[in-house]
């Protein structure tokens, strides 16, 4: 590995737990210093003074909150995420882990699509510049990007629960294959799927058509076309590839996307994923699980920006030089 | 005009912003103005919209909802973008060396984080805490009209949303400002002894509207879109304010899908033109604004 690559890495991984602890701490904090004692409310009603007391010392919550906090992280680490207040005494990390598995099928079905349509899609809009395709598309694109999650969702609701009869409102299913329970190959799953796909699959596309006409303009696409190879030639050996360093991205943005979206979409449907558990959660102050999602999301989310800096860096030299994205 | 999309896209958001704004004056009925005989009324003269399950003008109520909009986006967008975004991204730019490592790396630390759950946990936690300084303020100065107007509620939604959207702004005209940190007539300015507050001011910023503009508008529809997510989960702006969110959280519900559509089909449209015609408004100005002539 070069060694510009190397320190690229290095340097990126370092960042990691610094921005970790941060966002951590602040949420932390933030739990900590919220009016609702989440202590009184466990208690009960009719606790007495004593007894709250009692239960404050036993966990903890009396000292200063970077002690807590210190306390927090070591067990965190050993997967010890404490226990939820609000489903009676389940250790947090069994209420997240089949929450989270849940929410990771539908949208890792999503970014598949998403990529897998719109980058096709995009690029097919980008060669019909001039033809009546070109508006058509754009519109298209422009409508399904602009409308959000939580309007069509309904939307799709009344096409094709109420209307059509066809998909289940709401709801998830689960069946066992080969030992691990899929709810993937349901019906209950295709309306989550579809509400994701549409506006992901536009924003992709358009940034996509985007990025290829700028390819297009470019100097040595008129070289390979003078040249004399065929047109698709051209288009998946230069065109496809250069325009697709900056995808990156938008993964990125699409991977922000499915996050914040599964909160809105699990709530609407009703679909038990971590999404709405997040939800529950920070409505019912179970601050133990809010900490756990928190820390798992941001982790999930930064790793795998890393992990795209590190394969960007990879393929694109200069940025190895310049030492970053921007 | 060259551009009749951009246009109509202007036409609709000065449209929906507009009423906003006037909304007390345009409004016919209040937002929670109820009026039990009226319930699910189709469009009519006196109900152009048709009337919701308490038998509230929906016209009336997409107005008021609009103003909530019209608020909290544009005040986020000024602290946000405008105060936040450009001198962060100045100062990064400009100064270089250590101050952009710092601002550069607290932009990675806000970006890096799933913007809505944090949001989520920051108005979830914070609003009590918020309303109780916004008493303490109005037992101070004698002003009682801080708290039920809502005010506390709005600003921190839109704090919120600053807080954590400063982050695309700030990349961007950073990176403007590094290119145009070279030329010629910065250096010349420099020369001539003008101070660095000038150079900001005077020969940089204009030079960066042309990116802003592109920018904030693009921003404009991802936040009343994110207002009125927040509102729908319950901590955005709190009822009986008005908002698009409430509008719809109130017509969700597989009956009310079934049965009375239309509660989510007058929000939902509002919200999608608004949106669409952003976006759209921005691509136009960057075909424009861009170097290239297409």
């Amino acid at each position: 590995m070069p060694a510009g690559l190397a320190t690229y890495i290095i340097r990126r991984l370092l960042l990691l737990p610094l921005i970790l602890f941060i966002v951590s701490f602040a949420t932390f904090a933030l739990g900590r210093y919220a009016p609702v004692d989440y202590v009184e409310i466990q208690a009960g009603p009719r606790a007495q003074p004593e007894t709250i007391e009692r239960i404050r010392e036993e966990r903890g919550l009396n000292d200063p909150v970077p002690v807590q906090y210190v306390r927090y992280m070591g067990n965190a680490l050993t997967g010890d995420f404490g226990i939820s207040t609000r489903y009676q005494g389940f250790p947090v990390a069994d209420v997240i882990l089949p929450r989270l598995w849940i929410t990771m099928q539908y949208n890792i079905v999503v970014l598949v699509l998403t990529f897998s349509i719109g980058l096709p899609l995009g690029t097919w809009a980008a060669l019909r510049r001039g033809t009546w395709q070109d508006p058509l598309s754009i519109g298209v694109f422009l409508l399904f990007a602009s409308v959000p999650v939580l309007i069509s969702i309904p939307l799709l609701q009344w096409l094709f629960s109420v209307q059509l009869g066809v998909l289940p409102s709401g709801g998830w299913s689960e069946a066992e294959y080969l030992g691990v329970e899929f709810g993937l190959f349901s019906k209950h799953a295709i309306l989550p799927i579809l509400a994701l796909t549409l506006p992901g699959v536009a924003g992709v596309a358009r940034y996509m058509r985007g990025q290829v006409m700028e390819v297009l303009d470019q100097d040595f696409v008129r070289t390979a076309n003078a040249k004399g190879l065929k047109a698709s030639t051209v288009v998946t050996r230069h065109v496809a590839r250069n325009a697709l360093l900056p995808i990156v991205t938008i993964l990125g943005f699409e991977l922000a996307a499915l996050i914040g979206g599964s909160i809105f979409i699990e709530t609407l449907l009703g679909i038990p994923g971590i999404g709405l558990l997040a939800f529950e959660s920070i409505k019912t102050r179970d601050y133990d699980t809010i900490m756990a999602i928190v820390l798992i999301g941001s982790t999930v989310f930064i790793l795998t920006m890393l992990v795209i800096d590190v394969v960007y860096g990879f393929i694109d030299p200069r940025i190895r030089v310049e030492g970053s994205m921007s | 005009m060259r551009r009749p999309v951009a246009v109509v896209a202007i036409i609709i958001i000065v449209v929906i912003y507009g009423a906003g704004i006037v909304a007390p004056w345009l409004a016919p009925y209040g937002f929670n103005e109820a009026d039990f005989q009226n319930r699910y009324a189709s469009p009519s003269l006196e109900h152009p919209l048709g009337t919701d399950n308490l038998g509230r003008d929906l016209l009336s109520r997409s107005i008021w909802s609009a103003q909530t909009t019209v608020i909290v986006s544009l005040a986020a967008i000024l602290t946000g973008g405008l105060v936040l975004g450009v001198s962060a991204g100045l100062a990064a730019g400009y100064a270089g060396g250590r101050t952009d490592s710092v601002i550069m790396r607290a932009a990675d630390t806000f970006a890096s984080v799933p913007t809505i759950l944090l949001v989520l946990i920051i108005t979830a936690t914070l609003l009590p805490r918020v309303i109780d300084l916004a008493r303490d303020v109005e037992d101070l100065t004698g002003a009682d009209w801080i708290v039920s107007s809502g005010a506390p509620s709005y600003f921190l939604v839109f704090g919120a949303l600053a807080i954590f959207g400063w982050t695309g702004i700030a990349r961007v005209v950073r990176s403007q400002v590094l290119s145009l940190r070279q030329e010629p007539y910065i250096t010349a300015a420099r020369a001539s002894g003008a101070g660095t507050t000038r150079i900001l001011f005077v020969h940089l910023m204009p030079n960066l509207t042309n990116l802003l503009l592109v920018a904030f508008t693009l921003s404009m529809g991802a936040l009343a879109t994110a207002e009125v997510g927040l509102t729908f989960l319950g901590i955005g702006v709190q009822p009986p304010h008005p908002s698009f969110g409430l509008m719809i959280s109130e017509g969700v519900g597989l009956s009310n899908v079934r049965e009375h559509p239309i509660l989510i089909i007058v929000p939902g449209t509002f919200i999608v033109l608004l949106v669409m015609s952003f976006n759209l408004l921005g691509d136009q100005l960057t075909d424009v604004l861009s170097p290239r002539h297409r």
